[in-house]
């Protein structure tokens, strides 16, 4: 018949791209890591060259959403390739662990570097950056004696004057979660629809956006992760937008914060190597790199934030685990669900 | 047309070969293997969830898939009809180069165009600030709005419908509407008349493919912040941990998908409509002064809109993220090159063997295994590679465990190659692949194979002489639309990309994953300008082809 | 002979398209088989093309066996050449590309030569570079015969080759093919449903029905001695009156008496045909029949007339005898060869 032609034609060509191609994955001689990043590859490639550098181990990687990623993780089982797991929130982590994705890693260095609410209770992962979701206000509209916390912002008078992201993003969801972590859920509720009766318009899709809308004057306030206001700050530094950190009382909790972090995987082949890395982000020297080349907050205290980000000033973070991030995604979820926030 | 070519052939049952069968099963396999994936969760019941969805986020995200399904399906037939008849019946300034470049968006991401519109239009965006800054107030665009994705969706997917329709147009419309002409239709009557339905059945499957990607998207209506049904899939698993409740909603839109099809084919039973010949070159209908300029304003406008104005303002991103520039680049383009090139060449071959099969073994089973086989292109992509990637996955555990019970360290068959990623696209695309080939293998009646087997020709000869010739405008559009798709295309590639495979589409994800756009425009225009490159050439290709025949 | 069928059977099982069809045409011949849709008149002519096989029997075309039950040589392998119903030209070749597509063994110049022999034949020389669509249907349908017979087949086939054109057309063309057969010396099997069609082309004509061949043989004998009612409904016009056989063999009908006719017993009832041309117009004829209808033919008129015992017949009368309906005329018989049939076959 016809077909069995053609496919033989066209099977050659398609074999000789494929010869090509196959060639480059069978090349390993030296010691190696090999990571699965959520976090980009623009923020992530320099740190992997300096260490490839300091350590002559080759860092080889794959990104990806978190989501693909785990799945991956899970469907591939002890024949993964992986041996760390990099994402940039807590949620995914506590969930990566949850399905036993993750194994301990003991290090006294890791114990030292970090503070105790940005690691794994038990050990399974670890945070590597900080990222303070808070506050940032128009001071042409807003005087800032009028803020206090995330919960005030459900107040009447802020009615037609705030401006969010999407519900979609991990980054509300993981504030809804420490919301309901630290004032329960019903209390997180009557918030979370007190935000959205207080909307001057829709969700918007990122931060980016929500942050212009205030400097343009459509609304008055958002919340957002503080490096997204570096970013246009250092675009543009007359943009009429300040922070303010939330939760600073006596009686408050102190500002949210989500961690960037990682953790060795269930089935690592160079778990040592690994845990070097691992070691090695959050060493002095790495974690400047780390929290700085995004304006973030380095997870381990004794090393000094960007210039920009140090005008911010000093805040108090939560206490909390960033592990109940985690532990309440779920039904912070279905919490703005309920509360009608899209 | 006569009567042989509606009838298909019944070859004699001893003579009937096995191969076509083979074929249909093996590919249908493909496909379902991924859907038996998503399917298999319901074997982990997820009532709380689906408690919660149904009170809450269904009743909405349904009401909102709905709206965007006909919106879409509205404008995409509204925009790819109106200008495929404009470009292929009528003559009016600047046609020539509009007829191309109405094409040119099949190679602009939805989501790019969305976030450019959003900038340029909304509250912050320069419209607005200008007149703000002029007047001291502006109007209210609702950008952010389902009328707002609606339009930037149709405005990105039109050209599905266009290059069918034009199609139509060209090989029979003119005709067509001289005869309605004769029998005292105006010519806008005939149009809606003849002209319309007797180019419906190529409308109708260009109009498919876009119902389908607007069902499948996520990125578009991520921009948007539209939720759709596909956001609560990815709602229950990113938001909920919960893989198995986003299958279970994955699946309801795989029965959906698949009785849309089914119904649009019962409704198309009996039917068939041949296009007679191909086009007369310079018979194309003069317009009166206005109108000639109001159609040439037409197409200009969706041109500016679609092409224009989204490229410029990648430009402008792209200069300001120029640093970002670097010899890496040549990498990226040089993989997505090579992926979308074999991938098309690869699904183009799995559209031209299940077009065969089928012909070779018409039938209701055949058919229904065909219609299944292109399901994969009206699933999210996350999903459909997830659900592709554990069955994978599978079987390179077997054979791993296989090779140690051997004393043997095997390499995965599977992961980390191309042939995988091949396989997925596969799945993924083979309904661009099929449509276009399915059409044009129509045009090829079974007497025009018995004539050429009566006159010596067989086999390879016979694909080479006959087939070939007629169906390259449907392999090359076929071909085009898989290597540009895949150029887009992001989870799959994500999902199964070899270690250092990163490719222009990575690098969108990559920039936009963090909210950074305007970095993304510089790897984005490197696809837009390399996606032009088969656009072009396909449209060179096809003036030769109509030169070689007039 | 050059085309041979013997008791070849086609389809499966019960359902046989074709059942026991026996035929055979001399070098040069040109063949038709006759028949209403659906009688497996198109199912032969794809058997000996070669693409259907046998269930039993033998295609024998030249000395080479070409099927047999369980065998079946490829189309390609056969030289036989077809011509389609809708001609199956391939759109993207001109008409010269058309004609020279089976050339393939011979050489350039060769291929050229025999070309341009092909488009002088059908008359087609001026216009070798157009395409399909560019030619008018009696241009397809010429371009579909020489590319049929370009390769110089030992057989050619042609399937119902002017049905897609008027009927104007249809008589020069069929006329014209017919020369253009005699004038290459090609043996040739064409299936119709037109016996004018069949008439006009074919040396020798079968009817068939249901699967088997009711008759071969030449057009005249087909029309003046029909072996069956079948042949003798479907061809031509006429009708069939009831006879009694007499005791000297003549047979008595309402009209008078006929002819002898082939030795049948004695009292046999028969129906015997009658062919318009047998019934004469003669005015001093005592027998009357009324016009009931009638259907002007230029040169002649035929009328359907009514006998007073209510039986009707067909009459082929010239056309300046112009009668009302209604009127009686006076006829007579002028039956030279009576065919009965006897009443109970």
């Amino acid at each position: 018949m016809i077909f069995p032609a053609a496919l033989s034609q066209l099977t050659r060509a398609v074999a000789i791209v494929l010869c090509c191609a196959l060639l480059p994955s069978t090349l390993h001689a030296e010691e190696e890591v090999v990571v699965y990043s959520a976090r980009n590859e623009q923020l992530i490639k320099p740190l992997f060259d300096a260490y490839e550098t300091a350590s002559g181990v080759r860092v080889r990687f794959l990104t990806d959403k978190e989501g693909p990623l785990l799945a991956r993780l899970k469907a591939e089982g002890v024949n993964t390739p992986a041996d760390l797991l990099l994402t940039v929130d807590a949620g995914n982590l506590w969930q990566a662990a949850r399905s036993g994705l993750l194994q301990p890693v003991d290090s006294t260095l890791l114990q030292e570097r970090i503070p105790d609410h940005l690691r794994d209770p038990d050990n399974l992962w670890v945070g590597l950056s900080v990222r303070a979701r808070t506050v940032v206000y128009n001071p042409d509209r807003v005087d800032p004696a009028e803020l206090s916390t995330y919960a005030a912002l459900a107040d009447p008078q802020w009615r037609g004057r705030l401006c969010l992201r999407t519900s979609n993003k991990v980054y509300n969801q993981s504030l809804v979660a420490m919301l309901i972590a630290e004032q329960g859920e019903q209390e997180a509720e009557r918030i979370v629809r007190g935000w959205v009766e207080n909307l001057a318009t829709p969700p918007f899709a990122d931060d980016t956006a929500a942050l212009k809308a205030v400097a343009a004057g459509q609304c008055d306030l958002t919340l957002v992760n503080t490096y997204y206001l570096g970013r246009l700050l250092k675009e543009d530094p007359a943009l009429p937008l300040k922070i303010f950190w939330p939760n600073q009382g006596m009686e408050d909790s102190g500002v949210h914060v989500n961690i960037s972090g990682g953790g060795i995987t269930r089935h690592a082949k160079h778990p040592e190597a690994a845990r070097r890395l691992l070691e090695w982000l959050a060493s002095d020297e790495a974690q400047a790199a780390f929290a700085g080349e995004n304006l973030e907050y380095p997870a381990n205290p004794g090393v000094a934030v960007a210039p920009l980000v140090a005008s911010w000033g000093e805040f108090r973070q939560s206490p909390l685990n960033v592990a109940f991030a985690g532990a309440h995604q779920a039904a912070a979820v279905k919490l703005m669900d309920r509360a009608g926030y899209r | 047309m006569t009567q042989a070519e509606t009838l298909p052939i019944a070859a004699p049952r001893e003579a009937r070969p096995l191969w076509p069968r083979l074929a249909i099963g093996a590919l249908a396999a493909l496909v379902l293997l991924p859907l038996g994936v998503i399917f298999a969760s319901f074997t982990d019941p997820q009532g709380a969830v689906w408690a919660h969805f149904g009170e809450f986020v269904l009743p909405r995200l349904l009401l909102n898939t709905l709206w965007l399904l006909l919106g879409v399906g509205l404008g995409t037939a509204l925009l790819g009809v109106s200008l495929a008849w404009l470009t292929a019946a009528c003559e009016f300034p600047g046609r020539r180069w509009l007829t191309w470049g109405l094409l040119l968006p099949l190679a602009v991401p939805g989501y790019v165009l969305g976030f450019v519109m959003i900038g340029l239009l909304d509250f912050t965006g320069p419209l607005q600030t200008t007149l703000r800054d002029l007047f001291g107030t502006a109007p209210e665009i609702p950008i952010r709005s389902r009328g707002g994705v609606i339009a930037v969706m149709a405005l990105t997917l039109y050209p599905y419908v266009y290059l069918v329709a034009r199609n139509a147009f060209q090989t029979q419309g003119r005709r067509a509407l001289e005869a309605a002409q004769t029998l005292g239709f105006s010519r806008a009557r005939g149009f809606f008349r003849v002209a319309l339905p007797m180019a419906r059945p190529w409308i109708a499957g260009g109009l498919a493919l876009v119902l389908m990607e607007t069902l499948a998207d996520f990125g578009t209506v991520a921009v948007f912040n539209y939720d759709t049904f596909t956001t609560a899939i990815y709602r229950a698993w990113f938001g909920m941990f919960n893989l198995s409740a986003a299958s279970q909603l994955a699946s309801l839109l795989v029965v959906l998908v698949f009785s849309a099809l089914a119904l649009e084919q019962r409704s198309r039973r009996g039917q068939r409509f041949t296009p007679g010949g191909r086009a007369d070159q310079g018979e194309r209908i003069a317009l009166g002064p206005v109108a000639r300029w109001l159609a040439t304003l037409w197409c200009g406008l969706v041109f500016a809109v679609a092409v224009a104005v989204p490229l410029a303002q990648l430009l402008a991103w792209a200069w300001q993220s120029r640093g970002d520039l670097d010899i890496r680049y040549l990498g990226f383009l040089h993989h997505s090159l090579i992926l979308a090139g074999s991938g098309a060449v690869g699904v183009v071959m799995l559209g031209l063997l299940l077009a065969y099969s089928l012909r070779a073994r018409p039938g209701r089973l055949a058919s229904i295994a065909g219609r299944f086989s292109t399901l994969g292109y009206a699933l999210p992509g996350t999903v459909l590679a997830v659900g592709f990637y554990l069955p994978m996955s599978a079987i390179d555990n077997g054979w791993i465990a296989l090779g140690s019970r051997l004393g043997q360290t095997w390499e995965p068959l599977l992961g980390g190659t191309l042939v995988a990623m091949l396989l997925a696209y596969g799945v993924r695309f083979l309904a661009v692949g099929f449509h276009p080939i399915e059409a044009a293998l129509h045009r090829v009646t079974t007497s025009m194979d018995e004539a050429a087997r009566n006159l010596g020709s067989s086999g390879r000869d016979l694909l080479t002489r006959v087939h070939l010739p007629l169906l390259r405008g449907g392999i090359a559009t076929a071909a085009v639309l898989v290597f540009v798709d895949i150029m887009k295309e992001m989870p799959i590639t994500l999902m199964t990309r070899p270690f250092g495979w990163d490719t222009l589409a990575v690098r969108i994800f990559e920039m936009t994953s963090e909210g950074e756009w305007q970095r993304a425009a510089l790897p984005a225009i490197t696809l837009v300008v390399a996606g032009l490159i088969p656009v072009l050439l396909f449209m060179r290709g096809g003036e030769m082809e109509r030169r070689d025949a007039a | 002979m050059q085309l041979e069928l013997s008791n070849i059977a086609v389809g499966f099982g019960q359902s046989l398209v074709i059942d026991d069809l026996t035929l055979a045409l001399e070098p040069g011949e040109i063949g038709c088989l006759l028949g209403a849709s659906g009688c497996g008149k198109t199912t032969a002519l794809r058997a000996i093309a070669g693409f259907e096989p046998l269930a039993r029997g033998q295609i024998v075309v030249g000395d080479r066996q070409l099927s047999r039950r369980g065998w079946t040589l490829p189309p390609q392998e056969r030289r036989v050449g077809m011509v389609f119903q809708d001609y199956a030209l391939f759109p993207h070749l001109s008409a010269a590309e058309n004609i020279a597509f089976g050339l393939r063994g011979l050489g350039a110049a060769r291929r050229r030569h025999r070309v341009a022999e092909m488009l002088d034949l059908v008359g087609l020389d001026t216009l070798a570079h157009h395409y399909p669509h560019q030619l008018s249907g009696g241009q397809q349908q010429r371009v579909a015969v020489a590319r049929a017979l370009a390769p110089d087949p030992a057989l050619l086939l042609m399937d119902e080759p002017f049905s897609n054109l008027d009927v104007e057309l249809r008589e020069r063309l069929s006329l014209e093919v017919r020369d253009i057969l005699k004038a290459a010396g090609t043996t040739a099997l064409i299936v119709t449903h037109d016996q004018h069609e069949a008439f006009a082309l074919a040396d020798r004509v079968g009817l068939m029905h249901s699967g088997r061949i009711e008759q071969w043989d030449s057009p005249y004998n087909l029309y003046h001695r029909p072996v069956s009612r079948r042949v003798a409904r479907f061809i031509g016009q006429g009708v069939l009156l009831p006879g009694v056989v007499q005791d000297n063999h003549h047979i008595r009908i309402t009209l008078g008496c006929l002819p002898p006719v082939s030795p049948l017993p004695v009292g046999t009832r028969v129906d015997v045909l009658l062919r318009p041309d047998d019934i004469v117009h003669d005015d001093g004829s005592p027998l009357k029949a009324a016009v009931r209808a009638k259907t002007f033919r230029g040169a002649s008129i035929l009328y359907t007339l009514e006998l007073p015992c209510g039986a009707r017949l067909l009459a082929l009368v010239p056309s300046h005898h112009n009668h009302a309906i209604g009127e009686a005329i006076g006829i007579h018989l002028e039956a030279k060869h009576v065919i009965a049939f006897p009443s109970d076959s």
